[in-house]
């Protein structure tokens, strides 16, 4: 089933991990195999701050093979000398799990593109996120526990995304897990409610373009095509709109950049989306509950029609 | 009983295009005869005072509480209750076989007001998915927009929408009336079987999509119509139909009926079983 919730606010700085995490547990009930949070803090941007995961979490039900922690440490090792050999260079690192990395990195280069590549070359690794605002955190359990593991509630911020898992075509682990990272864009983001059927016809047309897929959850498909639209050129907006047709079955999904917050919604309006809207702040989920527990008092909402699409800037 | 094949004069549905089918075999109708309504009785039910009213703060309370809660006051004999701080749960007000007089003092979740038989509720803020599913009788009134599956397989009673309504609203009707004051969205009266929709405003694509009977009344733009849903001629009969019900509604009173499109069902999905599959094809 799974459960999406967003939030933006316009003009001002919130404590966004804490409203994210009360929307998302007020959707457990969705699915709680993981819990994925894109948060967009606020930072100074010179760096990029990179989430790196080097393992899985193999307890709570996770479909992973245990692995040794001295295997994670071996992969820990090869990431920083990748890094420094790319010519970038670690400002300040975290472990904040023994499977899971948050670096913020001086490098100067625009592209993403070879830096991911080489670091997810190390088998084992893959980058959650990449960007100068944007951390994507993912894991198993519900968003309480997600956002107790990795102190999530003091992060300020504009704006985030977040998704609450019910595992159905893919498996439960953190590579599965929702908000997919728009590889290779800096600071994009995206969670998904529904199911593609056109996955693997769409999938080989942009592996051959060059494009990486790390899971083979459908979900993944969609920040895969919206960052190959944007390679081509085309707007955020434009990309969103073309994949009304492009992606087939039923969806609705956020998608997020260091600026903006967007939603689409398929043609046949086939899955829930509860939209509140004002003046400072934007807040949208799969049920109310979720904007009710950023909103308690009596507000007005709708559900935004079939082929909707619409993106708000902070 | 329930074969109108005998009868000579047409009701005034029938000359509106309504229940135009020829029905055979046991009808609710043979059970449910309204003159003997005062014959029938819920287990479970119970005698209210409409002039009994009381407060109920379901804050605190999960939807299973609340809705025990309703039950027990109205053991108690109160007609007239008052739910405060409902916000967005799920499953309000569900399974009320009694009349009732029931005010929502906010907005409901998903699936609020299903299985209902018989009470009035006006609920001042949204609803969310699957409002009123299975309604059998009473009267819905929701202040603000509802979310989609609006109504789906109600048998009977008003439901009244005053804002805009998401996607399949009506799916799978078999009765009863769907008023909606503003716009609605994709697949409005998907599969619908009998009973009427009233939009005022626009409507999506697939309009009726595979409707088997009944009858839609639009008052602004049709996105597209659906598999076997046509337009029909707007009779006199149906206007004044409408008037009045507008104005029981509350809503749309002064709305000029005389410009809205009726659209019925083209009725060649009907016995489609006995087609091969390229006669379907061609029938749609």
């Amino acid at each position: 089933m799974c459960g999406i919730a967003g939030l933006i606010h316009r003009n001002k700085s919130s404590n966004v991990g804490f409203e994210l995490q009360g929307m998302l547990q007020a959707l457990k009930h969705r699915g709680e195999d993981s819990t994925g949070y894109a948060l967009y803090g606020d930072t100074d941007g010179k760096n990029f701050i990179a989430r790196i995961k080097i393992g899985e979490n193999v307890g709570e039900g996770s479909s992973s093979v245990a692995e040794d922690v001295s295997v994670y440490d071996q992969r820990k090792k090869e990431v920083d000398a990748c890094i420094k050999e790319l010519g970038a260079k670690i400002v300040k690192e975290e472990r904040i799990l023994p499977y899971s990395l948050r670096y913020e990195i001086e490098y100067n280069k625009k592209d993403l593109l070879e830096f991911s590549q080489r670091i997810e070359s190390i088998p084992g690794v893959e980058i959650l996120s990449m960007g100068k605002s944007l951390e994507v955190i993912k894991d198993l359990g519900n968003a309480k526990m997600v956002c107790d593991r990795y102190n999530l509630d003091k992060l300020v911020g504009t704006h985030a995304i977040g998704h609450a898992r019910m595992a159905t075509e893919s498996g439960v682990d953190i590579k599965s897990a929702h908000p997919f990272w728009g590889y290779p864009f800096s600071d994009v983001s995206v969670v998904h409610n529904g199911q593609l059927t056109n996955y693997w016809n769409n999938r080989r047309a942009l592996e051959n373009k060059g494009m990486r897929f790390m899971s083979e959850c459908d979900s993944e498909l969609i920040a895969v095509y919206l960052a190959e639209k944007m390679r081509s050129g085309a707007t955020l907006e434009e990309g969103m709109k073309e994949s009304l047709s492009g992606l087939d079955g039923v969806f609705t999904y956020f998608v997020a950049t260091k600026n903006s917050l967007g939603m689409a919604k398929d043609t046949m309006a086939a899955k829930p989306l509860v939209l509140y809207e004002s003046d400072d702040l934007v807040a949208m989920g799969s049920e109310e509950i979720a904007i009710r527990s950023v909103l308690p008092q009596e507000i007005d909402t709708y559900d935004p029609f079939d082929g909707e699409v619409k993106v708000w800037q902070i | 009983m329930a074969n109108l094949k005998n009868v000579t004069k047409k009701t005034k549905a029938q000359e509106m295009g309504m229940h135009s089918e020829v029905l055979t075999g046991r009808t609710q109708q043979k059970f449910f005869n309204p003159d003997e309504a005062e014959n029938f009785y819920y287990f479970g039910t119970y005698d209210v005072d409409f002039n009994k009213r009381t407060d109920l703060d379901v804050k605190d309370m999960t939807a299973a509480e609340a809705n025990k809660k309703i039950d027990n006051l109205m053991s108690e004999g109160y007609g007239t209750i008052v739910i405060k701080n409902p916000q967005g749960k799920h499953s309000l007000g569900v399974g009320i076989l009694n009349k009732l007089n029931l005010i929502f003092e906010g907005s409901l979740g998903y699936f609020g007001i299903g299985s209902s038989d018989g009470p009035v509720v006006r609920i001042n803020g949204r609803v969310g998915w699957s409002c009123a599913e299975n309604l059998m009788a009473g009267k819905v009134v929701i202040e603000k927009n509802a979310g989609s599956c609006f109504g789906a397989a109600i048998r009977g009673g008003d439901l009244i929408c005053k804002g805009s309504v998401g996607a399949r609203t009506g799916i799978d009707m078999k009765g009863g009336t769907i008023i909606i004051g503003g716009d609605a969205g994709a697949f409005t009266g998907f599969m619908m079987q009998r009973g009427r929709i009233i939009i005022l405003g626009d409507v999506g694509i697939n309009l009726g999509d595979s409707m088997y009977d009944g009858t839609i009344f639009i008052g602004g733009k049709i996105g597209s119509y659906g598999s076997d849903a046509v337009p029909s001629d707007l009779t006199k009969s149906d206007q004044e139909w409408l008037r009045r019900k507008l104005k029981v509604a509350e809503i749309g009173e002064n709305f000029d009926v005389s410009k809205m499109t009726k659209v019925v069902a083209g009725k060649k999905l009907w016995n489609y079983d006995n087609l091969e599959p390229t006669e379907k094809k061609g029938a749609i």
